[in-house]
């Protein structure tokens, strides 16, 4: 069952790579006359097209774009004159990290909402919560950081607005996690300023998450507290908080995490909107940048590497799904 | 309960109608041209906030424009960008869908594997690429919302159709002589129809928020028309000094949203209980 899994993403890890090579072509006009302005010469674009390959055939562009994807090279970046490979993982930690504080601020508002709404289910606070898991994800993330920078940055002054550290805050880099490279160094400075830095752009971005794990975590426990098991517990003497806590919950969860892996896919569209808002340096942002610049060869070398991650994530949750709960084949 | 869920479509539905009626009819609400810049009443603050803004309800931007008469006009872009797409995706996606669950073997694998494709891109993500490639444009931003959008609707139908085949009232229809595409047109896709509108109802929702997030990353419509996203964006630069310029374009955007999800969850509700839940 793995292996077929396994070999039937093949086909579709090619045609996500077809799609992301086609992107280059579907440019209106030449993208190399676009790179290079308007006032570059006939023999400056021939060479430049040369050099990128793409006075070949399609078919043979795109096995050089697959053979060298394969490898991680995606080429240079035109504006920051790196290799694309080198600017993502340097700014792939930012983004890990904040997807991470999101995922946690979002479990962290979403399941104490979610389980008291369904124990208490159709009860004002009930309507309340689901009142606002629907405002929640209702929001659009970049207007709810635009707020926050407004009310918490400018107006109170709580939390700074942009970036990852303090500046003048010296880290050596391990992880290139802020805030596990702090701890080892031990430097509580950093941590706190890391961590401050990441809490607005963490909220934005787990806001909508939030909502609708809330959604789904009531209905997981609406459906599991009708269970039998469940009568056992309470009949056996348990108390209320060990029966929702230990048996609701617990049994609750496997619907929980597939959805919050499956959610990855939020986190990273709302990566890119929630760090241009912030200024954060991730690779959300260095789309962006590279959009703007016009930086083809990054852009396309971000985009594949985007789906890649989406995709071998959804992948592992397949599997961990398949190994959480042995009933289920894929 | 019955009476929470008519009051969810009845909510939804009004706000969606002030939306299509304001755009509709934004040249007979709105108090200005949404274009026409006076750049002595530049950056002027809302009527109420009460420093003497006089006629604009909403305050001005950096080029003298009316806030409140922009904001309509957006309403226009985001309406027709959400309908547009979500009509447009929606037919490639029950169509494929459709392919795929009735025939079956070699067009079900070739579809799946597209549709797998398709959704291996995160939905915006995928609109983002599409844009910045295709260029900025209104027909390019809805067929890259599209093309990023279709494959929600395929994978549903493709299920219903897939389980709706076997039925007996299809099987009786084939059986009278009934051609595929007949059945298929006539008895199966009516079927799926609950679950396409409750889809198409968030779907709507989800497009909104992706044409103003493209607007306000500048890969929108051309920045010249006036829509939510945009307004945000150029709004931000005088976020301290002229909040208005980004309260009222994302509360705009915000309220509709809601409208629309508070409908869908309505519509889902009452067509389609076996969703409940989901998203």
């Amino acid at each position: 069952m793995l292996r077929r899994r396994i070999i039937g993403a093949i086909p579709v890890v090619l045609g996500i790579s077809f799609l992301v090579f086609l992107l280059m072509h579907i440019a209106p006009g030449d993208p190399v006359s676009l790179l290079l302005g308007e006032d570059a010469t006939d023999a400056e674009i021939q060479r430049t097209r040369h050099e990128w390959g793409l006075d070949q055939p399609l078919l043979v562009q795109y096995w050089e774009f697959l053979s060298h994807a394969v490898r991680g090279d995606f080429g240079k970046s035109l504006k920051f004159g790196e290799p694309v490979t080198k600017l993502v993982f340097e700014r792939l930690p930012a983004t890990a990290e904040l997807a991470f504080v999101s995922l946690l601020v979002a479990v962290l508002i979403s399941i104490p909402i979610g389980v008291y709404s369904a124990i208490k289910h159709d009860s004002l606070l009930d309507h309340a919560g689901m009142g606002l898991a629907l405002v929640g994800v209702s929001l659009p993330n970049f207007w709810l950081g635009i707020m926050l920078i407004y009310f918490l940055g400018g107006q109170l002054n709580l939390l700074p607005v942009a970036g990852r550290i303090d500046y003048g805050i010296q880290l050596e880099p391990v992880t290139r996690l802020y805030l596990v490279d702090s701890l080892i160094a031990g430097n509580f400075t950093a941590f706190w300023s890391a961590l401050r830095h990441l809490l607005m752009p963490a909220v934005t971005l787990g806001t909508s998450l939030a909502a609708i794990v809330t959604r789904i975590t009531r209905s997981s426990i609406l459906e599991v507290m009708r269970q039998d098991f469940i009568t056992t517990a309470r009949a056996k003497g348990l108390g209320e908080t060990a029966v929702v806590w230990r048996h609701m919950l617990r049994n609750a969860m496997i619907t929980i995490i597939t959805i919050l892996g499956l959610q990855l896919g939020a986190l990273l569209n709302g990566s890119v909107i929630t760090e241009t808002v912030f200024s954060f340096p991730g690779i959300g942002d260095l789309l962006i940048q590279a959009i703007s610049l016009r930086d083809y060869r990054l852009a396309q070398g971000l985009i594949f590497f985007f789906a890649m991650m989406y995709f071998v994530v959804n992948l592992l949750v397949d599997l961990l799904y398949m190994l959480v709960d042995p009933r289920i084949k894929l | 309960m019955w009476r929470a869920r008519y009051l969810k479509i009845w909510v939804g539905g009004a706000i969606l109608l002030v939306l299509l009626v304001c755009g509709v009819a934004a040249p007979y609400l709105a108090p200005y041209d949404p274009q026409e810049q006076v750049l002595e009443h530049r950056l002027r603050p809302p009527t109420f906030a009460g420093q003497g803004s006089g006629p604009h309800w909403l305050g001005t931007d950096n080029l003298g424009r009316d806030i409140l008469s922009r904001i309509i006009y957006g309403s226009r872009i985001s309406l027709l960008v959400g309908a547009t797409t979500v009509i447009l995706a929606g037919l490639l996606g029950c169509l494929l869908g459709a392919l795929a669950g009735y025939f079956g073997h070699l067009t079900d694998e070739i579809i799946s594997k597209i549709t797998e494709i398709f959704l291996a891109f995160p939905f915006l993500l995928l609109a983002i690429a599409l844009m910045a490639f295709l260029g900025q444009g209104l027909v390019n931003l809805i067929i890259a919302l599209m093309m990023s959008r279709w494959v929600q609707y395929c994978r549903v139908v493709r299920g219903e159709v897939l389980s709706l085949k076997e039925r007996d009232f299809v099987v009786a229809a084939r059986a009278l002589g009934g051609r595929d595409f007949y059945v298929l047109l006539r008895h199966v896709l009516p079927n799926t129809f609950a679950s396409v509108t409750v889809i198409a109802t968030f779907a709507m929702a989800i497009v909104i928020i992706a044409e103003a997030s493209l607007s306000f990353l500048g890969l929108g419509v051309p920045t010249h028309i006036p829509t939510w996203g945009s307004m945000l964006s150029e709004g931000r630069v005088y976020m301290y000094r002229a909040p208005w310029l980004t309260i009222f374009p994302g509360f705009a955007i915000f309220v509709t949203v809601f409208g629309i999800n508070l409908l869908g969850d309505g519509l889902r509700d009452i067509l389609d209980p076996k969703l409940r839940g989901r998203r």
